[in-house]
C-alpha cells in the first residue's frame, strides 16, 4: 500500500513538474491520487495526462460535478481517467461556478460527451466547446438542476394524468406530510463548531 | 405520394425514424432518433432518461446503510455485484477489514451475479436476432439462481445482502451445497444452448464481423467488461486491480477470456465463456471456504448480534443508533470500481464526515457504452442495430440511474 502511494506521490510530481501552470497541487489519500487544476488550463493537462509517456491516461472514466453551495466557486468538476497500459488512476479535479463555462474535453475524448451533458443537466456547468449541450436524464422542458444542494429532493412539480383534460398535468408539489430530515449531530462525536440552535442565544441576549 | 418522392433527389432521400422508447428490442426504455438513407444508418441519436429516478439525489438524503437498497435497483439484473462497489467505497474511507469468510461468500455471489446477467444478456440478444428459444433456457436457469439469492437473503432480486464489512447473514450449509450441485450441472445446460447457437449459420450471419470495437474507440468511449475482452485486451479489474479474494484465485481456475475480431459474435463467445470461468470460481470458493464470522464484528458499521443485544446494555444502544443515526463516514473522497458483468461500475463517494454522504456518483458501464450506440452502427443496416444493441449489453436502471 506504501509502495503504491509512493509511486502515485512520483507520479504526482511529474505532473506537477511538467506542467506547473496547470496544476495548483496534487495529493494522495487513501491510495489515490488527485491534482487539483486551473480550470482555464484543463484541456492542456488532459492532453498531456493523455500523451505523456508516464502518465498513458488515454481512458476517460468519470466526469461529474460536485456542488459545494458555502463556497465562492461552487461546483467542482471532478474528472476520472484510467491508464489500462500502467494500470493506474488519476483524479483530476478544477472548481467553476454557475456562470463561468469549463472548457469541454469532447476533442480527446469522445466518450465525454455525455458526461458533460450529464453534469450540465444535473447542476448546470457548463462546457464551452461541447458539440451538443442539451439535457440528457431528465424530461423534456425539464427546468432546473436537481443535483444542486438548493434544490429540495421532491423538486417543484409532480405529474399526473388529468382525467378530465385528457392530457399529462404539472402542478406544484403537494405534501401530505412534510419531508423529515433529522439532525444527527451530536456533541459526543465529531463536533461541529456551530451547533443548531446557537443562533437562538445570541439573538436573546441582544434582545436583553 | 409518388410524385413527391420524384421530386426529391435521390441522395438526399433519407428517413427520420423513431425507435422506441417502448419496442422489445429496446432492453427497457430507450429511444432512439435515427436517421437512415435507405437501409443504412446514419445517424443515431439516444434520448435516455426515462428511467431517471434520482438514486444519486436520494442517496444524498439516506444514511449509508439505508443508500445500499438503492444499488440493487441499477443494475437490477446482478444487484448484488451494485451493492459490491458501495461496501468497497464505504469499506475504504472507514477502514474496515472484511473477514475472509465474508470475502469468500462476496466472491461467490458477485460471480452467481455475473451469471445471472450474461444469462439475461445472450437470453435477449439472442432473441433480438430471431432464435425464441433459447430465452426459456437461460431463464429457467435464472430463476434456480435467483431461488440462491432468497435463500441468502431473503429476497429474489433486491437483495440488499453485502454490507459494509461483509455480508449480512451466514450461508446454511445445505445451501451451499445446492449452489454445488448446480455448478456441476449448469455446464452441461450452457453446452445445449451453445449447440444450438454457436456455430448456427444464421447467428454468425447476423453476427460475425457487425459492430467491430476497435482499440480506439475503447479507449476514445471508455469501454470496459466484456466489450473490452471481446477485441482481445486481457483487461479485468478482478485481475488487474484485484479485490476481495480474486488475487488468490489461481489462474487454472480464473482465466481471463478475450476475443479476437471484437465484433459482436466475439462478445457473445466471450461471455459464454466468462460463465464458465464464473461457475469454476464458484466452485473453487465454495471448496475453499474457510469457516469463522461474515460481518466485521465489533466495529461501528455492523450491528451486533442478536444473542448479544439480550445480555449487552451497550449493543442494545449500538443497535438502535446503527438502524436510526447510522455510522458516520470520515471526511474524504474515494472512488472505487468492481468488475460488473456489463463492465466497471464505479461509485465515487464524498464523505463530509456525517452520517450521510455529501455526494455519490455512480459510473454505470451501460451508461458509456450506449454512448458509442451513434459511432457503432454508423454505416450498419438498420436491423443490425438491434443486434448492437444487444451485443452492449444494456440494463437501463444503470444507464438512467
Amino acid at each position: 500500500m506504501t509502495e503504491q502511494s509512493e509511486t502515485l506521490i512520483e507520479l504526482g510530481e511529474i505532473v506537477a513538474g511538467k506542467m506547473p501552470d496547470a496544476v495548483r497541487k496534487f495529493d494522495v489519500k487513501v491510495g489515490e491520487l488527485t491534482i487539483f487544476a486551473e480550470r482555464d488550463q484543463i484541456v492542456a493537462l488532459i492532453d498531456f495526462l493523455k500523451r505523456d509517456q508516464m502518465c498513458m491516461f488515454e481512458m476517460m472514466i468519470d466526469i461529474c460535478g460536485v456542488d459545494y453551495p458555502e463556497r465562492s466557486q461552487r461546483f467542482e468538476v471532478v474528472y476520472h481517467f484510467l491508464s489500462m497500459r500502467l494500470n493506474q488512476r488519476v483524479r483530476v479535479k478544477i472548481s467553476t461556478d454557475e456562470d463561468t463555462p469549463v472548457p469541454s474535453i469532447v476533442d480527446l475524448h469522445r466518450g465525454a460527451d455525455w458526461f458533460e451533458r450529464e453534469a450540465f443537466d444535473m447542476y448546470g456547468i457548463v462546457f464551452s466547446g461541447h458539440p451538443d449541450m442539451r439535457r440528457i436524464l431528465t424530461d423534456y422542458g425539464f427546468e432546473g438542476h436537481p443535483l444542486r444542494k438548493d434544490f429540495p429532493l421532491t423538486g417543484f412539480t409532480e405529474v399526473r394524468y388529468d382525467d378530465l383534460e385528457k392530457r399529462i398535468v404539472h402542478e406544484p408539489v403537494q405534501l401530505t406530510q412534510e419531508y423529515r430530515n433529522f439532525d444527527f449531530l451530536s456533541p459526543w462525536e465529531g463536533m461541529a463548531s456551530h451547533i443548531p440552535g446557537d443562533e437562538k442565544a445570541t439573538t436573546e441576549e441582544e434582545g436583553a | 405520394m409518388a410524385d413527391d418522392m420524384k421530386s426529391v433527389p435521390e441522395e438526399d432521400r433519407t428517413f427520420t425514424l423513431n425507435f422506441g422508447p417502448q419496442h422489445p428490442a429496446a432492453h427497457g426504455v430507450l429511444r432512439m432518433v435515427m436517421d437512415l438513407d435507405g437501409e443504412l444508418v446514419d445517424r443515431i441519436d439516444c434520448h435516455i432518461g426515462l428511467l431517471h429516478r434520482g438514486t444519486e439525489k436520494l442517496l444524498e438524503y439516506k444514511t449509508y446503510l439505508q443508500g445500499l437498497p438503492y444499488f440493487d435497483r441499477l443494475h437490477y439484473s446482478a444487484p448484488m455485484n451494485q451493492e459490491h462497489a458501495w461496501c468497497l467505497a464505504i469499506e475504504k474511507l472507514v477502514g474496515v477489514e472484511v473477514p475472509r469468510r465474508g470475502s469468500f461468500i462476496r466472491v461467490l455471489y458477485s460471480e452467481l451475479g455475473r451469471i445471472l446477467e450474461h444469462l439475461l444478456n445472450i437470453g435477449t440478444f439472442i432473441l433480438d436476432v430471431g432464435a425464441l428459444t433459447p430465452i426459456t433456457w437461460a431463464f429457467e436457469e435464472r430463476e434456480k439462481l435467483m431461488g440462491f439469492y432468497e435463500r441468502a437473503s431473503g429476497s429474489r432480486l433486491h437483495a440488499a445482502y453485502f454490507r459494509p464489512g461483509g455480508v449480512h447473514q451466514d450461508l446454511p450449509q445445505d445451501l451451499i451445497d445446492d449452489i454445488m450441485t448446480w455448478c456441476e450441472e449448469f455446464p452441461g445446460i450452457l453446452n445445449t444452448l451453445e449447440n444450438l447457437i454457436t456455430e448456427n449459420r444464421i447467428f454468425k450471419q447476423r453476427n460475425v464481423d457487425i459492430g467491430v470495437v476497435d482499440e480506439k474507440t475503447i479507449m476514445q468511449y471508455g469501454f470496459t467488461g466484456p466489450m473490452v475482452r471481446g477485441s482481445g485486451l486481457a483487461w479485468d479489474l478482478r485481475r488487474s486491480q484485484p479485490y476481495e479474494i480474486y488475487s488468490e484465485i489461481p489462474s487454472s481456475v480464473f482465466p481471463v477470456i478475450i476475443g479476437k475480431n471484437g465484433d459482436n459474435y466475439d462478445r457473445y463467445v466471450v461471455r459464454m465463456e466468462e460463465m464458465l470461468v464464473s461457475c469454476d470460481i464458484m466452485k473453487w470458493c465454495i471448496e475453499n471456504m474457510p469457516k469463522g464470522p461474515v460481518l466485521a464484528e465489533g466495529t461501528k458499521v455492523s450491528p451486533p448480534r442478536r444473542a448479544e443485544m439480550k445480555n449487552s446494555m451497550e449493543a442494545l444502544i449500538h443497535h438502535f443508533k446503527l438502524y436510526t443515526e447510522g455510522f458516520h463516514v470520515p471526511e474524504g473522497e474515494v472512488y472505487a470500481a468492481v468488475e460488473a458483468p456489463a463492465g466497471e461500475f464505479g461509485v465515487y463517494l464524498v464523505s463530509d464526515g456525517s452520517n450521510r454522504p455529501h455526494r455519490v456518483k455512480l459510473r454505470a458501464p451501460s451508461f458509456a457504452h450506449l454512448q458509442a450506440m451513434d459511432h457503432m452502427c454508423r454505416g450498419h443496416q438498420l436491423a443490425d442495430t438491434s443486434a448492437i444493441l444487444g451485443s452492449l449489453d444494456i440494463v437501463f436502471g444503470e444507464v438512467d440511474r
